[in-house]
C-alpha cells in the first residue's frame, strides 16, 4: 500500500460522512431559511420568526437560562476541582460520583426534579414538615414564572456541571505543584495563590469548557418541556414547534439559522475574551 | 490541613455527593411507587410500597417497548458507525503527517462547537425520500455525526499512546501494516476503543431533539417520551425518566476511567 495515500483513505471514509451530515444539511438549513415560505421575500421566513408572539419572550428565555447556569456551572466546577486537590484518599469515587449526571439526558434530569418539585412532590413535602408550607403548592406553572425558571436552573446545573469539572480537573492535573509550593514559601494566603496562581494557568481550560457549555446551553430543550411544558418557551423548544407541530420547515430553519449564529458568536466572544498569550503560558 | 479545615472540606464533599445521588435516588423511589406513591402527601424520603410490578406496568404500555428496542437499535448502530468511522481517521491523525491533517482535525473540532442536532431539521426531507426517515438507522446516522467527533479524537489519542515501534517490530517479523494492526495494535487499544464506543452509545441512548424530529411512529425512547409527556399520568413519566438514567450511570461507571480522554482535550 502506498504510504502517501493510505492516511487519506483512512481519513476519508469520516471526511464524507462529515460532510454529508454536517456540511450538507448546514447550507441546506442556510439555503431552507431564505426560501420565503411562499412569500416572495427571501426573508419571509425571518419576519414570521419575529413576528411570531412567542419569539421574543423564547429569545429572553434562553438567554437568561444561559447567562444564570453557566456561570453557576463554573464556579461549582472550580469549587469541586479544587475540593478534589485536597483529597488523596477517596478521590476516585468521589470524582465518579460527581460526573455520574454526565451520562444523565437532559430530558431525564428534567424528569428527575419533576419528582422533587411537583406539586406533592418531596421539596414540597420536606417544606411542610418543617413547617413553611401548608399544603401541595405549584411552583411549575404560568402564575409561577420565577420558580418555574428556578428549577429549569436547578435541572440544568445539576446535569451538565459535571462537563466543565471534567475539563476543569484535566486543567489542574497539568498545573505543576511547584507553582503553588513557590507561592506558599513567599506566603500567599489559598484565596491568593487561587486567583494569582491556579486561575491564570487554567485559563485554557476554562475556555474550551465554557465553549463547549455554552453552545449546549443555548441548546436548552427537553429538560424546560420535562418540567414546564410550553409555560417556558425557549428557542429549540421553538423550533421544535415549528417543525413538527405546525410543519412549516422555513420557519423552523430560520429558528436553526438564529441559534447557529448565536452559538458561534458566543464561541467567539470566548475565544477573544479568554485569549491567551503563548509566551506567558507554562 | 486543620481539622476544622478538613471536616469543612468532607462536609462540602458529602454534601455535593448528596445533591448528585438523591434526586435519582427519589426518582428511583417514585418509578416504583407507582400511582399512589406519586400523589401521596406530604412524602417521607423512605420507600412505600415500592414494587417491581409498577416498572413492569409501564413497560406494557403500547409503544413504550417498542420505543426502548428503537432505542437500543439507534444506539448500537451509532456505537458500530462511530467507531467503525472514527477509529480509522484516529489512526491516522496518530500515526502519519499529512498535509490536510490539521485542517481535518480543525473540522473534527468545530463540530464539537455547534448545535449538531439542530441539522436534523434539513433532513427530514431527504430522510423521507430515501426511506430513512421515522427508522431507528436514520436516527443513528444522526447521532453518528454527534458521536464521531469525540470517536476520532479520543482514537487518535489512544494509538498516540501505543509506541510505533511496537508495529514496527511486527513488520520486522513479516507482518504487513494491517496485520500488525490486528495482531498489536488492537488488541493494545481494546479498552479505550470499547470507552469511546460506550460513550457513543450514551450519546445516542440520550439524544432527544434530532430523534423526535426524524421519527413519527418509530419513536426513540426519549422521543415516545417527549412527545406523551403532557398527557401522560406523573408516575409514568417517573418511570420513563428513570429507564433513561439507568443504563447511562453503569456505562459511566464502566468508562469512568476515560472520561478525561473524552472530554478533557482542550483546544490547546
Amino acid at each position: 500500500m502506498n504510504q502517501r495515500i493510505l492516511p487519506y483513505l483512512l481519513v476519508a471514509p469520516a471526511v464524507v460522512f462529515l460532510g454529508a451530515f454536517f456540511i450538507v444539511p448546514l447550507v441546506q438549513t442556510i439555503v431552507l431559511s431564505f426560501d420565503g415560505g411562499g412569500t416572495g421575500n427571501a426573508l419571509g421566513n425571518y419576519s414570521r420568526m419575529v413576528n411570531d408572539l412567542n419569539f421574543g419572550v423564547s429569545l429572553r428565555n434562553t438567554f437568561m437560562l444561559v447567562l444564570v447556569v453557566v456561570p453557576l456551572q463554573l464556579a461549582m466546577a472550580l469549587a469541586m476541582g479544587m475540593m478534589l486537590q485536597k483529597i488523596e484518599r477517596g478521590r476516585e469515587m468521589v470524582l465518579w460520583i460527581w460526573t455520574i449526571p454526565l451520562g444523565v439526558s437532559d430530558l431525564a434530569a428534567g424528569l428527575v426534579w419533576l419528582a422533587l418539585l411537583q406539586n406533592t412532590g418531596y421539596i414540597n413535602s420536606a417544606l411542610f414538615h418543617l413547617g413553611l408550607l401548608d399544603g401541595p403548592t405549584p411552583w411549575l406553572n404560568s402564575e409561577t414564572p420565577v420558580t418555574l425558571f428556578a428549577a429549569i436552573v436547578l435541572a440544568e446545573v445539576w446535569r451538565a456541571t459535571a462537563v466543565v469539572l471534567i475539563v476543569i480537573v484535566a486543567g489542574l492535573q497539568t498545573i505543576p505543584k511547584e507553582f503553588g509550593e513557590a507561592a506558599e514559601i513567599f506566603g500567599a494566603k489559598p484565596w491568593r495563590k487561587f486567583t494569582r496562581i491556579t486561575l491564570p494557568l487554567l485559563k485554557p481550560s476554562i475556555q474550551s469548557a465554557l465553549i463547549l457549555r455554552t453552545v449546549l446551553a443555548f441548546e436548552v430543550f427537553a429538560a424546560v418541556y420535562a418540567l414546564g411544558g410550553r409555560n417556558f418557551p425557549v428557542l429549540v423548544g421553538e423550533a421544535y414547534t415549528w417543525q413538527n407541530e405546525n410543519q412549516n420547515y422555513g420557519v423552523a430553519a430560520a429558528y436553526a439559522v438564529l441559534i447557529m449564529v448565536i452559538s458561534l458568536a458566543a464561541t467567539l466572544v470566548w475565544l477573544k475574551a479568554l485569549r491567551t498569550n503563548p509566551e506567558t503560558q507554562a | 490541613m486543620t481539622r476544622s479545615g478538613r471536616f469543612l472540606l468532607w462536609s462540602g464533599i458529602v454534601a455535593l455527593c448528596a445533591w448528585v445521588l438523591v434526586p435519582i435516588y427519589l426518582i428511583g423511589v417514585g418509578a416504583f411507587g407507582g400511582r399512589a406513591a406519586a400523589f401521596r402527601w406530604p412524602k417521607g424520603i423512605l420507600p412505600v410500597n415500592t414494587s417491581l410490578d409498577q416498572i413492569l406496568v409501564f413497560l406494557r404500555i403500547e409503544g413504550v417497548a417498542n420505543a426502548a428496542m428503537n432505542s437500543l437499535i439507534a444506539a448500537g448502530l451509532t456505537m458500530l458507525f462511530s467507531l467503525l468511522l472514527g477509529a480509522p481517521a484516529g489512526y491516522a491523525l496518530a500515526r502519519f503527517s499529512f498535509r490536510g491533517a490539521d485542517a481535518f482535525r480543525l473540522m473534527v473540532l468545530l463540530t464539537r462547537a455547534f448545535p449538531l442536532a439542530i441539522l436534523a431539521l434539513p433532513l427530514t426531507v431527504i430522510f423521507i425520500k430515501t426511506g430513512l426517515y421515522d427508522t431507528p438507522l436514520g436516527v443513528s446516522l444522526v447521532h453518528t455525526a454527534l458521536a464521531l467527533p469525540f470517536a476520532t479524537l479520543v482514537t487518535a489519542g489512544l494509538f498516540q499512546g501505543i509506541p510505533r515501534e511496537f508495529e514496527e517490530a511486527a513488520w520486522v517479523f513479516g507482518c504487513t501494516r494491517f496485520q500488525a494492526i490486528r495482531k498489536v495494535v488492537l488488541p493494545l487499544a481494546l479498552p479505550g476503543l470499547a470507552a469511546s464506543a460506550v460513550f457513543a452509545f450514551v450519546i445516542s441512548w440520550n439524544e432527544v431533539f434530532a430523534a423526535s424530529v426524524l421519527t413519527v411512529r418509530e419513536r426513540t425512547l426519549t422521543a415516545y417520551l417527549l412527545t406523551v409527556l403532557s398527557e401522560s399520568p406523573i408516575h409514568y413519566r417517573f418511570a420513563g425518566g428513570f429507564i433513561l438514567i439507568v443504563p447511562s450511570i453503569v456505562f459511566i461507571f464502566a468508562v469512568r476511567r476515560y472520561l478525561f480522554a473524552l472530554w478533557g482535550v482542550t483546544s490547546r
